[in-house]
């Protein structure tokens, strides 16, 4: 207990007290500045993009891993934790390095922001495919039989007895994916060139107010990623209580 | 082709193709474009005093964090298993919250505390000792990110063997540090080892909180990902790129033994 | 060693487990603790290995009160409803390890887990993981384990519950003559009544964490000290008000002094045994069992009338 306050309460403590250095109204005026605000609005609007593109993504990629068989599937399933394995400021590069100014595909996302969205794509990745996989293999076989067997098409078969099934997973791997998306700094910080009121994701937005010594700023931004990652932790509490309600 | 069949083979081939274009291409680019030149130059990249003194500092951050997490995991798994306490479901929260917290936040929050200008700087200060910019501010930000690792994987393992072999080994006169080392360790190994890699993995990458306390001195205070990130800005790609392929084989060989320990963990 | 308990209660939070036993279990016997599940007999036998500390009360083992003796002192062997196989250790280690805890020299180790795995027919297994053991000599090794350092008391917690009717069956009758051999104070769990008569010289009855009667299989079956004893160690149907073994109902098929009218609803041959249930005047079920012999001679058919009576009363209803 004492280690984790040492190394993990106090400090966060800490972010929370000089957040609120200025009085409540001084809280207020650092995360209403147009840069900190188009900061965070950027992350938060990038972020709902990156996790929508990877409800869908993920899930299509957790049911090809669970449902299809073909040579090399132990290979694709080892991959997908990749950007968890791989160093976060080596994930931009390597994306820079393929849709960057030298790409040799021939696009160039840097200093854009689409350039940021596929490096938190790259990063938030695994966690919808790793939260659905596992319900989808226990998910049972044979309720889609009997669907089948009622006259269920295909897409009504997922629609109405695999989607919901799947869907308390789908939804908490999304709020993962999110809590780690609104947090995201290695991977963007090369792609986005960090231009305020263009690229600058919150994070950036921290750093830059660290470097500049202004840590007021700083230390209010950080608060509001904080009290939404805490607020999204909470969130998923509750989702995997509503995930066993039909628990026989 | 039955219409299942062809749907199946759509399906399979946006997934696979969808992996490729952000996942495998880029990486592979990455390490295209370090040997491009031929596996010598590549070699005199990562082998510069800076890229280095980068590598065995990195090496230091995970020797330190490691263990002490592994250590500080075990111990508090056991004591949210096995024991009733005041608090505990709090506790067992409360070591979730590295996962919760943006790395650049972790930094700030350690500057904070241990910074020259930090509630405990001032003291720390007239004591000679100096932990933001430099190495301990370091070790303090690995521990921080790489925390949770081991007590997620090993709670699990330790709810599913339950207590009665440590009972049974009670029952037989085992004290309770015999019990711990010859019943209650050995069961939990494959959990204790996939945490490690876990944590290892997470150490050996972290970026933005070390990046927020550590000053970026090259040769000094310039862990791997770090010199990356120099390198990048100093446009050196050919040397941004090697570091990075040093990193990602780190990476790739974490993913190996993972399926490694998962296969191993299976049966036991 | 003989076993004392006194006054012993134990609650987890709200629910009381153990509430006010007391018993005395002689040097050298064999008891069951039998009740249903929730009646507090698997908490009084961890009680007395220790691994349970009783809100109150006190425990004696061979005349020493062990109440705040750690369960690594008290001496006791405990084989675990699910054996609690040391999962990672080879049968040898796994017999082993009280001998090695206690410093014994290797030399005698090896003679000892010789001899025990002799006494559980394990001698082929003894480098084998329990993983690779049939449920049966899982229940063996731990069984040798337990008695590998000469425990003064054998505990065994629902020690057939997890194994199959035929081996279950087997292994009864090899405890039975492990205790001739051994012969050390034993105490089991079961929830099983004819596995309590067919083993134990002594049969608890719990329920609801209380004692319901102490006393010999035959005692217990003939002589239930409470209506919850009689229903629980064998089978019971009420004729008038009175309750008697389904065995004890005699059939006539002309009317007898005492006699109760009913008709044969239905009849089932099950073998040796055949089961007759009827019909009284009033409505109420009863049922008979009889032997196929009986059966035969009175040329019982379904629907016909008949007259019953009780010939051994277990306990008027009051």
């Amino acid at each position: 207990m004492a280690y984790l306050s040492v190394i993990v309460l106090l400090p966060l403590a800490a972010v929370a007290v000089r957040s609120v250095d200025g009085g409540l109204g001084g809280f207020w005026r650092a995360v209403s500045s147009p840069e900190a605000q188009s900061a965070l609005e950027l992350t938060v609007v990038l972020s709902l993009i990156v996790v929508a593109i990877n409800a869908v993504t993920g899930t299509l990629i957790a049911w090809v891993l669970v449902r299809d068989s073909f040579r090399g599937k132990g290979v694709v399933n080892a991959i997908i934790d990749l950007p968890f394995a791989l160093p976060t400021i080596v994930a931009g590069l390597t994306l820079l390095a393929l849709y960057g100014p030298r790409s040799p595909a021939g696009v160039d996302v840097s200093y854009a922001r689409v350039g940021v969205g596929m490096a938190l794509l790259f990063v938030t990745l695994p966690f919808v495919v790793r939260a659905v996989q596992p319900v989808l293999m226990e998910l049972d076989r044979d309720m889609e039989d009997a669907a089948v067997s009622l006259g269920a098409s295909g897409w009504q078969v997922f629609t109405r007895i695999v989607l919901p099934g799947i869907l308390p997973a789908i939804l908490s791997g999304v709020a993962l994916a999110f809590a780690r998306a609104i947090g995201e700094f290695g991977s963007v910080v090369l792609i986005s060139g960090n231009l305020p009121f263009k690229t600058e994701v919150a994070s950036v937005f921290i750093f830059g107010r660290i470097e500049s010594d202004n840590i007021p700023a700083a230390a209010a931004v950080s608060i509001v990623l904080l009290a939404a990652s805490l607020l999204l932790l909470a969130a998923i509490a509750g989702l995997s209580r509503w995930g066993r309600r039909h628990e026989l | 082709m039955s219409s299942r069949s062809r749907s199946t083979l759509a399906l399979r081939s946006t997934a696979l193709g969808y992996l490729a274009l952000i996942l495998v291409a880029p990486v592979g680019l990455v390490f295209y474009r370090t040997f491009e030149h031929g596996f010598a130059a590549a070699w005199h990249s990562v082998t510069t005093p800076a890229a280095q003194h980068a590598f065995w500092l990195t090496v230091e951050l995970v020797a330190i964090a490691v263990p002490l997490n592994t250590i500080f995991g075990v111990a508090a798994a056991l004591a949210i298993v096995r024991h009733r306490f005041p608090g505990r479901a709090l506790f067992s929260s409360l070591l979730d919250l590295p996962f919760a917290v943006s790395p650049v936040v972790v930094g700030l929050a350690l500057v904070l505390v241990y910074g020259r200008k930090g509630w405990f700087g001032g003291w720390l200060a007239d004591h000679g000792i100096q932990v933001i910019f430099s190495v301990p501010g370091m070790v303090l930000a690995t521990i921080f990110v790489s925390l949770p690792f081991v007590v997620r994987e090993v709670i699990p393992v330790l709810r599913e063997i339950g207590t009665e072999q440590e009972e049974a080994a009670t029952t037989l006169g085992a004290s309770l540090l015999v019990t711990f080392r010859r019943i209650t360790l050995p069961a939990i190994r494959w959990g204790v080892a996939y945490g490690v890699v876990l944590t290892t993995a997470r150490a050996l990458g972290e970026f933005g909180a070390v990046s927020v306390v550590s000053g970026h001195v090259a040769g000094q205070t310039e862990t791997l990902t770090l010199h990356v990130q120099d390198r990048f800005e100093a446009f050196d790609l050919a040397g941004a790129y090697a570091a990075s392929v040093v990193l990602a084989i780190l990476a790739i060989s974490t993913l190996a033994s993972m399926s490694l320990l998962k296969r191993r963990g299976a049966p036991a | 060693m003989s076993i004392e308990l006194s006054g012993v209660r134990k609650s987890f939070g709200d629910f009381v487990a153990v509430d006010d036993v007391s018993l005395e279990v002689r040097d050298g016997s064999l008891t069951a603790l039998l009740g249903p599940s929730g009646s507090g007999k698997s908490t009084l036998l961890r009680i007395i290995a220790g691994l349970e500390v009783p809100d109150s009360g006190r425990v004696v083992i061979a005349g020493a009160d062990r109440t705040d003796t750690p369960a690594r002192s008290r001496d006791v062997g405990f084989v675990f409803q699910h054996y609690a196989p040391f999962k990672h250790m080879t049968v040898r280690d796994n017999i082993a390890f009280g001998l090695k805890i206690r410093k014994v020299p290797r030399e005698r180790i090896r003679e000892r887990v010789g001899e025990l795995l002799g006494l559980v027919h394990l001698e082929g297994y003894a480098g084998q993981y329990p993983s690779q053991l049939s449920g049966g000599q899982r229940q063996r090794m731990a069984l040798a384990r337990a008695l590998a350092v000469e425990p003064r008391v054998l505990l065994l917690d629902e020690p057939f519950g997890a194994l199959d009717a035929t081996v279950r069956k087997e292994l009864r009758a090899w405890l039975r003559r492990l205790h001739d051999d051994v012969h050390v104070t034993t105490i089991f769990v079961t929830h099983d009544q004819e596995e309590a008569m067919e083993i134990a010289e002594q049969i608890v009855v719990l329920n609801e964490g209380r004692i319901e009667q102490i006393g010999a299989p035959r005692e217990v079956y003939e002589h239930p000290a409470t209506e919850f004893v009689m229903g629980f160690v064998g089978p019971v149907t009420h004729i008038g008000g009175s309750m008697v073994r389904p065995h004890d109902v005699d059939i006539a098929t002309t009317p007898v002094a005492g006699g109760t009218e009913a008709l044969v609803e239905r009849i089932l041959h099950l073998g040796f045994e055949v089961r007759v249930e009827l019909v009284t005047g009033d409505g109420l079920p009863v049922h008979a069992q009889l032997t196929r012999q009986e059966c035969e001679e009175l040329e019982l058919r379904e629907g016909q009338i008949v007259y019953i009576r009780p010939n051994r009363l277990l306990r008027a209803v009051a």
